[in-house]
């Protein structure tokens, strides 16, 4: 028989770790389901174990590394008692109590868990540009981690994807090591925050491609170029390009739950007013799973704290 | 890190990688990236698992980029298989354990 447990958390980003924390403290022993590695910000750890240096974080006034940040949530929501597996959900059940969840096999009979009550932080990962052969020369010079991979475009020439905070971030950082990094942007102006624009717009390593959008990325063995399309006249011409980074935004991953709890247009998790309640009562869900607004560790952190007290009055109203 | 998994170097790499009758997996990594950590209990625990059947070893790109650059590494984690000294996989990314396993021929 699946254990009962009284709360399952799956994700284990700034929101989960933290209602982890939380949940802990108040001895209701949580069960983390963390996710699995991988390299797009779908993982143990969520989307800061992609970043380098984390700056707004308060408390940490000279900044912190992103995957350091995310261990010491994980060492303080452990040394509280949560359990942490380092496992991806693979189905949910929450039309009846006991929730069920399961891990491995979806089409299993016996769910893996029973859950009084679930909090949901699975976060966002990257999106990609979905255009020819993107996929195909993932590692060999089209990358989804400037901060894994930066280090091996020294002195190159490259390109990134994007006009958001994260695009103007990933540029600097880039520029590091390349010779010029170009940003390839579709509007002629920036998402990014102005703080972002002002710093990036005063490295000379970095060049600007406006109004432009890329088409196909180019080469056989590795990235040599892409061919780009001008989104005001149409005008279509290729540029050369030994890497390519893509930073366009994130899609909330929300595929487990669809069919089982309410989701926005946009792909988020609703949740009603202020609080973290689902549609389903006793699943509450935090972090950028439900939030397309502010998207910030902090605000996810917050998020998390949230819909760990809302799942503990929720547990102690149930007795 | 497991005691079974070997440190490879500039200068043992090719001894270890021509000289092993089992495959030798090659994680290319560094310090600064976040993903290749995620990823580093499970290489361990692999490494423990297959002990006898295959090699699992590390190699830093931060001080070995030489190596990185024969193998046209140009994204970490980059895992590369080698038999008899020729590169057989490459698997480049953080998974989790069961598809590694797959995607490695293990």
């Amino acid at each position: 028989m699946p254990t009962l447990h009284d709360v399952v958390i799956i994700g284990s980003g700034p929101a989960g770790l933290t209602a982890a924390i939380y949940t802990a403290r108040a001895s209701l022993e949580p069960l983390v389901l963390e996710g699995e590695p991988s390299s797009t910000g779908d993982q143990p750890g969520g989307q800061l174990m992609l970043t380098t240096e984390v700056e707004n974080f308060p408390g940490f006034p000279e900044g912190i590394m992103g995957p350091e940040l995310m261990l010491n949530f994980k060492a303080q929501a452990e040394r509280f008692g949560a359990e942490l597996h380092t496992v991806r959900a693979s189905r949910v059940d929450f039309s009846e109590r006991p929730f069920k969840i399961w891990v491995g096999d979806p089409d299993a009979e016996e769910p893996t868990h029973l859950a009084k009550s679930v909090i949901v932080s699975t976060g966002a990962k990257a999106l990609m540009l979905d255009v020819p052969n993107e996929t195909r020369l993932i590692g060999h010079g089209v990358s989804t981690c400037a901060t894994c991979d930066g280090f091996f475009f020294r002195d190159q020439h490259i390109g990134i994807v994007g006009g958001g905070d994260s695009a103007m971030e990933e540029a600097m950082f880039l520029a590091k090591f390349a010779e010029t990094v170009t940003v390839i942007h579709r509007r002629d102006e920036l998402r990014a925050s102005k703080i972002m624009q002002d710093r990036a717009m005063a490295n000379p390593k970095i060049k600007w491609r406006w109004n432009t959008q890329v088409t196909e990325v180019l080469g056989d063995q590795s990235v040599t170029g892409v061919a780009v399309e001008d989104t005001v006249t149409g005008e279509a011409s290729t540029m050369e390009l030994t890497g390519l980074f893509v930073a366009i935004g994130h899609r909330p991953n929300t595929d487990l739950f669809v069919g089982q709890l309410d989701l926005h247009d946009s792909g988020y998790l609703a949740v009603e007013g202020r609080s973290s309640r689902t549609s389903v009562e006793g699943v509450f869900a935090c972090g950028d799973v439900q939030d397309d607004v502010y998207r910030q560790a902090i605000t996810a952190a917050g998020s998390g704290c949230a819909a760990a007290i809302d799942a503990e009055r929720w547990l102690e109203a149930q007795e | 890190m497991s005691d079974a998994i070997v440190t490879l170097t500039e200068a043992t790499f090719d001894e270890v990688v021509s000289g092993s009758s089992e495959p030798v997996v090659v994680d290319f990594w560094a310090e600064w990236c976040g993903p290749c950590k995620m990823i580093a209990p499970i290489l361990d625990e692999i490494a423990t698992e297959k002990e006898g059947d295959a090699v699992i070893a590390k190699l830093n790109v931060d001080e070995n980029p030489s190596i990185a650059q024969r193998f046209g590494v140009m994204s970490i984690p980059t895992m590369l298989v080698f038999r008899d000294g020729e590169v057989d996989k490459r698997v480049v990314g953080a998974k989790g354990k069961a598809q590694l396993v797959e995607e490695l021929g293990l």
